[in-house]
């Protein structure tokens, strides 16, 4: 089922398959459009899948990519049961879907994997991006990786672990005084000058593709079946919705039955056009100036906010926001009953998570997986002030000591 | 009040190439109507019946005017009107 043409969402026109992202007829977003797959055989797709390799690859013929390769590898991270915390909140099965266990510690290296394969074959030496840290990181790395040049784009006030991540791996490394919107209207304006590929701009289409491996291996972890319910955080909404689309690829083709999950989105209240204009009833996101802690999700003009509100509402889902302090106590809840540690984008979707389990959304009888995105190291800052270790001499009677006391001392 | 809009290279085959287009308009929606009276094939492509398409962005200085006056906006001599598509970036 290769790829055949790029398409306008809104409007239908097609072009070719090169690095454009915008319709010039209407302004409307493309995506891939693949060869019809009515006469799908799934069993032979199921083999070929099942003899790939451990990585986003073995999801190739969903992929817009000719000679789908690596240098630095993507996927296949682990869906962990969460016995513990389904208990806690009250859950029957929970899945944990942790994403932060890929090469630089988030979901971005498989769009970037799938970005960078096809920026080559088009003959693109030089790979860009605007970034709210995370893909900063991952552009960086495989640019790197692959041997190419790289430009990446950042608000200057970013988390100082992003910048360092990302700096290392010798990028040309631009802070941009202003917020991520402000860096990627700079982006856009690039883009239209040089010619690099920019994964998140004039690559998106391919980029966005990549987000459908997460998909693909959620319900492949399951033994090719499909949840009941899907937790994840949005941003721009562009990982939110190609989830949704990689579920309903393999619906189509046949190597899953049943339904599309309900699928329930998670923003910070600091950043949170989508979740606002789905509690008002409104198709369309008016943008907002963000001020969070989780500034991997701090997109205050988003993209894919109209496809996001349309997948909440028609598969019975919602959008909710969360606080800063319900952010920093969904990530100390996650690691404290999985051991998994996320950055402030996973302490979002666990904290909705609860906030669906309190409100009694979730029936008792449902498998959700809630997919968690990046890393905790990554936003070191939110875990500090909220334990406190004991400080001792080294003699067992000053621990025995410590211990009778509980002499805590602030870390 | 003489202004400058810049164009985005997906809208140049209707602006005959031109990257910066120089209009006359005292809001950005006089600006943009002095536009599309200059480039008839303008119009369609980003406007429809109820203003500007939904994936159109556009700035002035710089800022969204979706956070100043809309399409009310006032724009003085010399400002900087820019164009752009809605869809890029991010998770």
């Amino acid at each position: 089922m290769p790829p055949e043409a790029l398409r306008c969402k809104e409007c239908k026109t097609e072009y070719p398959l090169d690095a454009r992202y915008v319709c010039e007829q209407c302004f409307g977003p493309l995506e891939v459009r693949y060869a019809d797959r009515s006469n799908a055989d799934a069993d032979e797709l199921r083999r070929r899948i099942e003899a790939g390799p451990y990585s986003i690859w073995r999801y190739a013929d969903f992929l817009p990519v000719e000679h789908p390769h690596s240098a630095l590898g993507a996927g296949w991270t682990p869906l962990v049961r969460a016995d513990r915390l389904a208990e806690q909140l009250g859950i029957g099965e929970l899945w944990i879907k942790n994403d932060a266990a890929n090469p630089t510690h988030s979901f971005k290296d498989r769009v970037v994997s799938v970005a960078l394969a096809r920026a080559q074959e088009l003959g693109f030496t030089t790979i860009a991006c605007a970034s709210t840290g995370n893909l900063a990181n991952a552009v960086a790395a495989h640019a790197s990786a692959a041997g190419l040049e790289s430009f990446v784009f950042i608000p200057s006030d970013l988390e100082e672990q992003k910048v360092l991540a990302t700096g290392i791996y010798g990028t040309n490394l631009v802070a941009v005084r202003g917020n991520y919107d402000d860096v990627n209207r700079l982006c856009t304006e690039l883009a239209g000058e040089h010619e690099w590929a920019f994964v998140n701009i004039n690559m998106r289409p391919y980029y966005a593709e990549g987000s459908k491996t997460l998909a693909f291996e959620i319900a492949e972890q399951l033994g090719f079946e499909l949840p009941d319910r899907i937790v994840g955080p949005i941003a721009s909404g562009s990982l939110f919705t190609k989830l949704a689309r990689g579920f309903e690829e393999w619906l189509e083709v046949g190597l899953v039955t049943g339904e599309l999950p309900t699928f329930n989105g998670a923003q910070a209240e600091g950043c949170s056009p989508v979740a606002t204009a789905f509690a008002e009833g409104r198709d369309f996101c008016r943008p907002v100036k963000p001020e969070t802690i989780a500034k991997s999700l701090a997109i205050g003009n988003p993209a894919d906010g109209p496809y996001a509100l349309d997948l909440a509402r028609r598969s019975g889902g919602s959008i909710d926001a969360v606080t800063d302090d319900e952010i920093r106590a969904g990530i100390k809840l996650l690691a404290q009953t999985t051991g998994i540690f996320t950055e402030t984008a996973g302490g979002v979707t666990t904290a909705v998570l609860q906030k669906l389990a309190q409100r009694g959304d979730i029936g008792a009888d449902e498998r959700v997986v809630a997919v968690i995105t990046g890393e905790g190291l990554k936003t070191l800052e939110c875990a500090r002030g909220t334990f406190e270790a004991w400080e001792i001499e080294p003699q067992a009677t000053s621990f025995e000591a410590a211990r009778e006391q509980r002499l805590p001392i602030a870390v | 009040m003489s202004v400058n809009v810049k164009i985005p290279t997906q809208l140049r085959a209707a602006t005959e190439g031109e990257a910066v287009a120089t209009v006359e308009g005292a809001t950005v929606g006089e600006v943009l109507e002095a536009l599309y009276e200059r480039f008839a094939e303008l119009k369609p492509r980003i406007a429809d019946d109820d203003g500007l398409r939904r994936f159109v962005n556009v700035y002035v200085g710089g800022e969204d005017i979706r956070f100043l006056n809309g399409l009310d906006t006032p724009v003085s001599s010399g400002s900087e009107v820019t164009i752009l598509p809605a869809v890029a970036g991010g998770r």
